[in-house]
């Protein structure tokens, strides 16, 4: 700070600091509030949540998280935790490949199936869903979690290929040069060169398939219904049968996205990066 | 799902021209991607065909052995229906009332952020987690402790400034439902305008500043004109995103009172799994596809054109 700053103009320098300061926190809390009171109602017991004065203070008890788990939440939450991390494996399995031959040894192609992969991201899936119920029914495999692992990778395949692509076109061409050179085949130059320059888009790719997968409601309202449920399934149920009871409710919600909530705070650098299928860095 | 891809896409930069390689080389290329490809295309694609045949047929699950073809019928149907120009306009409605308003605040937001305060770090952590929430919580979340009308904390801020109590999602659904999706969306919205905002040169910020601009000029006559693209990208990405809303109307209303907030996923979603009109709801579908090419390839051409991830390497 300048010492001859005249001292007025430093004060209200500082005023406009503390005002700015006060307001994006003022928003953030805003924003956040709804969750933090979805996790602080998760703790109380039932004549706590239901209050017209909401209780800020209360004795906190792990009541309604054991009740959850006495209802049978966990094969909902396996099934989730089953379709994302196996769909989100195939997807970086399928993926890798695919963006490495829109990228760095591209087909001739490669804007129309760039162009093409992501055009199938643009259109409502409930166009589609009526087919799909019928030939997963035909098939006999409804309520079945491949079903889900499957779709679910054919929806982020598109995404993840953007992203991954993006993070291949960062790595110096030299580099991958240099390898061929040394005489490296196609998968060593891939899998010890190329992988290990980009694990951190790799990372950013794989948690964005998780958020998607994690979160998707509308295939598995229609696909499944008592073995291959997910969690968005679990939490109507839940809601028509233990509706009335907010702080059970609010337990269950605050398990339901408590591991997307994680990897995208654990992914938030990249966050728009993957939202942007990779256009905004 | 049908894909958008035209024979020849979008004019791209130069540069990236492709080139002619020997056939052998051409099919060694393609391998890596046609697993892929191939997955997309049949969980995609092949679905979609299946749609446009069943639109021209009367088919009910109920009645399986009444089914025949009827030509357009199903989409004179579609268009002389009034509850599909109703879902219709609750779309558009939705739509852009929760992709406007998303945006402004979004802006807002971005600009409070791209100054460094205190805590900066925190407050973007806190910001993004409603986009993060499961839509389906979101939904219900909303709906009990939030605007509850007894027991919601809407209404005990209300109360504490003297308004009696409402029951918003009963009274404004609309309103109801835009609040959560505004509440998810925002912070997308701020993300990818921060980006825009964090992109600019500070040489020529600073060289405004030395030219004699004072903070609301420089703001208007460079910030602005360089988040444009961000903002259009936002803005369609939000729209095709929410477009496709779903989950938040399940939860919050059922497409109702009446059919207040039934959208096009919705009343398509009723057609198809609660009346069993295969070919009614196929045709729906195709229309819904139809509309939101429109909005689809405009966002396919930005991300083409406005944004440098487009040079490929031969």
């Amino acid at each position: 700070m300048n010492a001859a700053e005249p001292s007025a103009r430093r004060v209200k320098r500082l005023l406009g600091r503390s005002a700015w300061t006060a307001g994006a926190w003022l928003a953030g809390l805003v924003f956040f509030f709804p969750v933090l009171w979805m996790a602080l109602t998760a703790f109380k017991q039932e004549s706590d949540a239901y209050t017209t004065t909401p209780q800020l203070v209360f004795s906190p008890t792990l009541d309604q998280f054991r009740a959850v788990f006495a209802s049978g939440i966990g094969p909902y939450l396996a099934n989730s935790a089953l379709a994302t991390v196996l769909s989100t494996l195939l997807v970086l399995a399928l993926g890798v490949p695919a963006a490495y031959a829109l990228s760095i040894r591209s087909v001739r192609k490669w804007r129309d199936a760039l162009f093409f992969f992501i055009s199938t991201k643009m259109l409502p899936v409930v166009a589609a869903i009526v087919p799909i119920y019928l030939a997963v029914r035909d098939i006999g495999a409804l309520d079945d979690i491949g079903t889900l692992i499957v779709l679910y990778t054919a929806m982020n395949l598109p995404i993840a290929v953007w992203m991954l692509r993006s993070f291949f076109l960062e790595v110096p061409g030299e580099v991958l040069e240099a390898a061929r050179v040394d005489g490296a085949t196609q998968r060593q130059e891939i899998t010890q060169v190329l992988l290990p320059m980009v694990a951190p888009g790799i990372a950013a790719t794989a948690l964005i398939c998780v958020i998607f997968s994690w979160n998707e409601f509308f295939l598995a309202l229609n696909l499944t219904s008592v073995r291959a449920a997910t969690m968005p399934v679990f939490l109507i149920g839940f809601m028509t049968s233990e509706g009335l009871y907010w702080a059970r409710l609010a337990a269950a919600a605050t398990l339901a996205c408590l591991p997307v909530l994680l990897a995208g705070w654990i992914a938030q650098k990249q966050l728009v990066r993957g939202l942007s299928m990779g256009a905004v860095k | 799902m049908a894909t958008l891809a035209p024979s020849s896409p979008v004019p791209l930069t130069p540069g990236g021209q492709s080139v002619r390689l020997p056939r052998r080389e051409a099919w060694r290329r393609r391998l890596p991607l046609s697993p892929a490809l191939l997955l997309v295309i049949i969980a995609t694609q092949i679905p979609f065909v299946f749609t446009v045949l069943f639109s021209f047929q009367s088919w009910n699950l109920v009645r399986p052995h009444s089914r025949h073809w009827v030509g357009l019928s199903n989409y004179r149907d579609v268009f002389t229906d009034s509850a599909f120009r109703d879902a219709l306009f609750t779309e558009i409605e939705m739509t852009v009332l929760a992709v406007a308003v998303s945006m402004a605040l979004g802006v807002g937001l971005a600009v409070l952020l791209d100054r460094e305060f205190p805590g900066r770090a925190v407050v973007r952590t806190l910001l993004i987690a409603p986009f993060l929430i499961m839509p389906t919580v979101a939904g219900l979340l909303w709906r009990t402790t939030m605007l509850d009308p007894v027991y919601g904390i809407v209404n005990f801020l209300l109360h504490l400034v003297g308004v009696a109590p409402v029951d918003f999602v009963s009274r404004f659904p609309m309103a109801s439902i835009v609040t959560v999706l505004v509440w998810q969306w925002t912070p997308f919205m701020t993300l990818i305008v921060l980006a825009g905002l964090q992109s600019q040169s500070g040489d020529v910020l600073e060289a405004a500043q030395i030219d004699g601009a004072g903070p609301w000029t420089t703001f208007r006559a460079i910030t602005v004109p360089h988040l444009r693209p961000y903002i259009e990208l936002g803005v369609l990405l939000g729209a095709i995103y929410l477009i496709n809303t779903f989950d938040v109307i399940f939860m919050m209303t059922q497409g109702g009172p009446g059919t207040a907030t039934t959208n096009l996923p919705y009343y398509l979603y009723q057609r198809a799994f609660l009346g069993f009109d295969v070919g009614q709801a196929s045709a729906l579908g195709v229309v819904t596809v139809a509309g939101t090419i429109a909005v689809a390839s405009i966002a396919l051409r930005m991300l083409f054109t406005v944004f440098s991830t487009t040079e490929g390497r031969a």
